[in-house]
């Protein structure tokens, strides 16, 4: 059989993703630069059985997303910076309260209304701290169309089985570039489902994790009845003040994620294996980082690329492998001001030098920005 | 062939993005090459500068963003002004020359045709000027063959409009060939 091969725009093959994920819902409120997203999935949704609904904002959106994925349905929204900030007390509700959904940022410069048409990497930080409070984070950093189709796959997938709310975290040169993509073939993917109860519904515990970290979850309308809420609670769902519940239930909130490093964190070695100088690079600037890795070859300089497919959880223990390694140093090109470096020096625990190289004039990092800057290490 | 870089530039609203994609879609799905394309533009959805970029390689493409164009396409006055600065030596320019008037001279090859207002003359109406002008730039710089670019063309465009499209295509071939057989200029 010929493979199904298209020409697609990032922000397109994100829709295309969701659906073969099995998603069957969207709330949102367009805006720039993810609105593709909302547009093909106004039209293909309903065709697939599905619901679209545009939300009065983004706050609204986030709610809808919840709520629909409370009875059965995988749920995305899709925004930028600004709706991003707007979503951040119901994402911290979709994290307290377990509920698996996905949550498309399209990066654009900020703060604020900022460059719409322009793309950047400064929300990596908003997206593990926008919610207040100890929570699970867990975001995904694709780089291609091929890979913005397959890693909201993935993100529905983790979302799903680790039953919190994933976020993709993409920008504005990867939303809005097209390239070929193979649409892969149903069933060549894994697709994760939540686990649901096998108990009688009277005697359901939404929040029961004798079992697991991940407690199985089910969908209203099915005839089981439980308590949901942002205020910490215990097995039964209902509010609770014992601070030995309230302690347990904070750390397994925050373990289910963080305690599975190795099948959440995705990372790309790229000519890493003799490298003597890394750079640590996602989204858009993984791309100009892999020519300027390439770039540098041809010259003889060993240069390796550590591209992140996961930024949350960060991508520690790769880093330190490295650092430890003895490498002479680790380069993080990001469109900010210096975010990722940040977690890279912490990861790194002072065995190589960490630099960072920013940019924040709604252009791409050159690939010969980031050789030039390797080169001198 | 290695690294092309290919800049659609115009006027908000001319068509250039869907120009470069239909470039970019005949390269990678009906040539097997590698093809990506970008764009960049204003908060306005009409006028101002616009530009459309595709890269096309036979090698993986990573860097999706022009920086030195092989060859450069300009509607406008406003649009060349502000697209040209980074041009390869040795590249290849075409304009639109009822609305290009000063190109200065330069290290390229310089191709000057009427494609707006002939399409407007002879179809009655703009649209499809983009249409003419990928028609145009792909057989001044050959980029894929001409069958694969018709076949994008009818592949994107809105139902029933077939007809008209391929007008507007057939006049972008002719002009390409009058301006190729008056030969490349030096500038305007």
């Amino acid at each position: 059989m010929s493979k199904d091969k298209r020409f697609l725009q990032g922000n397109d093959a994100v829709a295309l993703g969701a659906l073969y994920a099995g998603c069957r819902f969207f709330a949102g409120y367009p805006i720039t630069p993810s609105t593709e997203v909302a547009e093909k999935l106004a039209a293909m949704l309903p065709k697939a059985g599905g619901r679209f609904i545009q939300m009065e904002d983004e706050i609204a959106a986030m709610a809808a997303v919840i709520g629909a994925s409370l009875a059965g349905r995988k749920s995305l929204t899709a925004t930028s910076g600004p709706g991003m900030s707007l979503k951040m007390e119901n994402l911290g509700f979709g994290c307290m309260a377990e509920v698996p959904c996905v949550i498309l940022n399209v990066m654009r410069g900020g703060p604020s209304t900022g460059t719409p048409t322009g793309p950047g990497q400064s929300d990596i930080m908003q997206a593990k701290w926008g919610p207040h409070g100890d929570h699970p984070c867990i975001a995904l950093t694709p780089s291609t169309v091929a890979e913005q189709f397959t890693e909201t796959v993935r993100a529905f997938n983790l979302s799903e089985k680790y039953r919190t709310p994933v976020i993709i975290l993409t920008d504005e040169i990867i939303g809005h570039m097209r390239e070929a993509v193979e649409i892969p073939a149903e069933g060549e993917l894994e697709v994760i489902d939540r686990v649901k109860p096998d108990c009688a519904p009277e005697d359901y515990l939404p929040y029961d994790s004798s079992k697991g970290d991940v407690p199985p979850m089910a969908n209203f309308g099915e005839g089981y009845r439980y308590h949901v809420t942002g205020l910490n609670h215990d097995a039964s769902g209902f509010p609770t003040a014992k601070p030995s519940i309230i302690d347990s239930e904070e750390r397994r909130l925050v373990r289910k994620v963080e305690a599975n490093y190795d099948d959440i964190v995705k990372v790309e070695e790229f000519m890493c294996g003799d490298a003597d100088r890394i750079v640590f690079a996602f989204g858009s600037s993984a791309r100009s980082a892999k020519d300027a890795v390439l770039a540098l070859r041809e010259k003889g300089v060993k240069a390796g690329l550590l591209k992140a497919l996961t930024i949350w959880p960060f991508p520690e223990r790769h880093i330190k492998k490295y650092a430890d390694g003895g490498v002479k140093g680790i380069l993080v090109p990001e469109l900010n001001l210096g975010q990722a470096v940040c977690e890279t020096e912490r990861a790194a625990g002072g065995k190589c030098p960490v630099e960072g190289l920013f940019r924040v004039d709604s252009e791409a990092i050159l690939p010969s920005q980031i050789s030039g800057t390797l080169e001198r290490f | 062939m290695s690294r092309y870089e290919i800049r659609l530039s115009g006027s908000g609203g001319q068509g250039m993005i869907t120009a470069g994609i239909i470039l970019a879609n005949a390269a990678s799905i009906y040539e097997g090459k590698n093809a990506v394309q970008s764009q960049s533009y204003g908060p306005e959805a009409r006028g101002g500068a616009s530009k459309a970029e595709v890269i096309i390689s036979d090698e993986e493409i990573n860097f999706p963003k022009v920086t030195s164009p092989d060859f450069l396409v300009a509607l406008t006055q406003e649009a060349y002004d502000k697209y040209s600065k980074d041009i390869k030596p040795g590249s290849t320019v075409v304009v639109d020359g009822a609305f290009v008037k000063n190109t200065g001279g330069g290290d390229f090859r310089l191709y000057s045709m009427p494609v707006t207002g002939t399409v407007l003359e002879r179809l009655g109406k703009q649209l499809g000027a983009n249409i003419a002008t990928i028609a145009a730039a792909n057989a001044i710089g050959g980029f894929v063959s001409e069958e694969a670019l018709l076949k994008s063309v009818l592949s994107m465009i809105p139902k029933g409009t077939e007809d008209f499209n391929r007008k507007a295509y057939g006049i972008g071939l002719e002009l390409a060939a009058e301006a190729l057989g008056r030969g490349p200029g030096k500038g305007l």
